[in-house]
């Protein structure tokens, strides 16, 4: 399980890598890994609001469809696009090209509120315990 | 607890992700569920599937008492051939889509649902009457399918039997790789191949000696993720999701399994009473047009009303389009019509379309 040490982690397996007032949002190695072949992706679209827990997509594998929790609240600037016709990027590069959306922070006090890698590896590690 | 087939080891050795399945622990995939489809669809690929029962007939009255539990004909197969069909209820609705291997009238093996082992067993032993004796020797067999283009290939080197012999669902007995086994040109992923019945304690051995020899035909062990996307590719019915006692074969499309004319069986004045007055609803193949994919429960809807239910669905990895098998009424179950299926909350277009899905490429 790779666990980048510059993002911060859900419990809910989503990463946020934070650049200014945007946070990049994707899922981690382990998630896409749990999952199996990503088959599909249902993102946001540019300009929609999105709120820190609360859905704002799925992923869904050839077995199951995952609902995806926002890391922090925000407007969707940006949304990686291509991953709607190859949604297996997400499987193949989780933390680069597999990234979802971008969003303009709403509140950075939310941030404070993140894992950080170890907490998060150790959250797995206890999940699957 | 869940229960463990004898290549439980082997699984997790070689990298299977276990879950439970009826009752069952089982890998749901090795490497990958789309890289085993592929394997299984242009090579060859392994399955463990152990889970599955086995009920005995014996005895001079084995033939007939099958024949009034089972809605297919096995007068119409010679010995050494199975046939496919259901096991019904008085009401008409199945009880187990099962495989019955017909090794003589006087000896009938039938392989039944993993989930419904025992169900099946009590509902044959109870309505099988006298001149049978009904042997519940599910824990007596490990069953391992091997399926592909290239199982044939793969296989023949470790026998003595002539697989070429080996008709489609014809079966016959025979050591592969030192084994002794019921070699039977069955399966249930679309492609030929075998399913080799043999000694629980013999399995692990077996296993290594197909995954071995299948080495340079590019063989891959493979789980049930696989096993479920091959199947809806071919629109075989899953029991649990796409039939179940409150469904009969007729709805689920399987009347080509039904023979009302070969005398008396359970459930044979029920589906010709429904025959007669017209189905309700109707299993249908279907391809979304819209995004998304269907799953098992999702609404079907005609002008916004549920209308019907989606009892499978998934991306199809050989056609690259998200398929499904839904019941509709039967003004929608015509080739062509179409209806949406609710997709968290949105209605997503769909289509019937003829099945199979996907159409094996001839040799």
């Amino acid at each position: 399980m790779t666990l980048p040490d510059d993002l911060k982690y859900t419990k809910e397996h989503e990463w946020c890598r934070v650049k200014g007032n945007r946070a990049i949002i994707g899922i981690t190695d382990h998630a896409q890994s749990s999952l199996g072949d990503i088959v599909y992706v249902e993102l946001p679209d540019v300009g929609d609001a999105v709120k820190k827990g609360e859905s704002f997509g799925v992923v869904e594998s050839t077995k199951a469809v995952s609902e995806l929790f926002a890391p922090v609240s925000g407007k969707v600037v940006e949304v990686n696009d291509p991953l709607a016709d190859a949604p297996e990027t997400i499987n193949e590069d989780p933390y680069e090209e597999g990234w979802m959306i971008q969003v303009e922070i709403s509140d950075e006090k939310e941030l404070a509120e993140l894992l950080d890698a170890a907490s998060y590896g150790k959250f797995v590690e206890e999940e699957q315990a | 607890m869940p229960l463990r087939t004898p290549l439980y080891d082997q699984h997790v050795q070689q990298g299977g992700r276990m879950v439970e399945f009826a009752g069952w622990e089982m890998p749901v995939q090795y490497a990958g569920i789309l890289a085993e489809h592929e394997a299984v669809r242009a090579r060859v690929g392994l399955f463990d599937v152990s889970h599955m029962g086995e009920v005995v007939f014996r005895g001079p009255g084995a033939l007939a008492a099958l024949q009034r539990l089972f809605t297919n004909d096995l007068s119409r197969i010679a010995d050494g051939q199975a046939q496919y069909g259901c096991l019904c209820r008085e009401s008409g609705g199945i009880v187990d889509d099962v495989v019955v291997y017909r090794r003589s009238a006087v000896d009938l093996l039938v392989c039944v649902n993993a989930g419904n082992r025992q169900k099946d067993f009590e509902w044959l032993r109870d309505h099988a009457g006298e001149g049978a004796a009904v042997e519940n020797e599910s824990d007596a067999w490990a069953q391992l399918a091997l399926q592909g283009p290239k199982a044939a290939e793969v296989l023949q080197p470790l026998t003595g039997a002539r697989l070429s012999a080996i008709g489609t669902f014809r079966f016959a007995d025979a050591e592969v790789a030192g084994v002794p086994c019921t070699v039977a040109r069955t399966g249930y992923t679309g492609e030929d191949g075998f399913e080799l019945f043999c000694r629980p304690d013999q399995a692990p051995r077996l296993w290594e000696a197909l995954l071995q020899a299948g080495t340079p035909a590019g063989i891959a062990p493979c789980g049930l993720g696989a096993r479920d996307s091959l199947r809806l590719e071919m629109a075989y019915r899953l029991y649990g999701s796409d039939m179940d006692d409150e469904t009969t074969p007729l709805e689920a499309g399987l009347a080509w399994v039904v023979k009302l004319d070969k005398g008396e069986f359970i459930g044979r004045d029920a589906l010709r009473r429904q025959k007669e007055q017209g189905l309700s609803r109707k299993l249908v193949g279907f391809v979304l047009t819209d995004a998304g994919i269907a799953r098992h429960g999702y609404p079907v809807l005609q002008d916004g009303r549920p209308v019907g239910t989606v009892t499978s669905g998934t991306r199809s990895p050989s056609l690259g389009t998200s398929i499904g098998l839904a019941y509709v009424p039967p003004a929608l179950a015509a080739e062509g019509s179409s209806f949406a299926v609710e997709i968290r909350g949105r209605p997503a277009a769909a289509k019937v379309v003829k099945t199979p899905f996907y159409e094996r490429s001839k040799p």
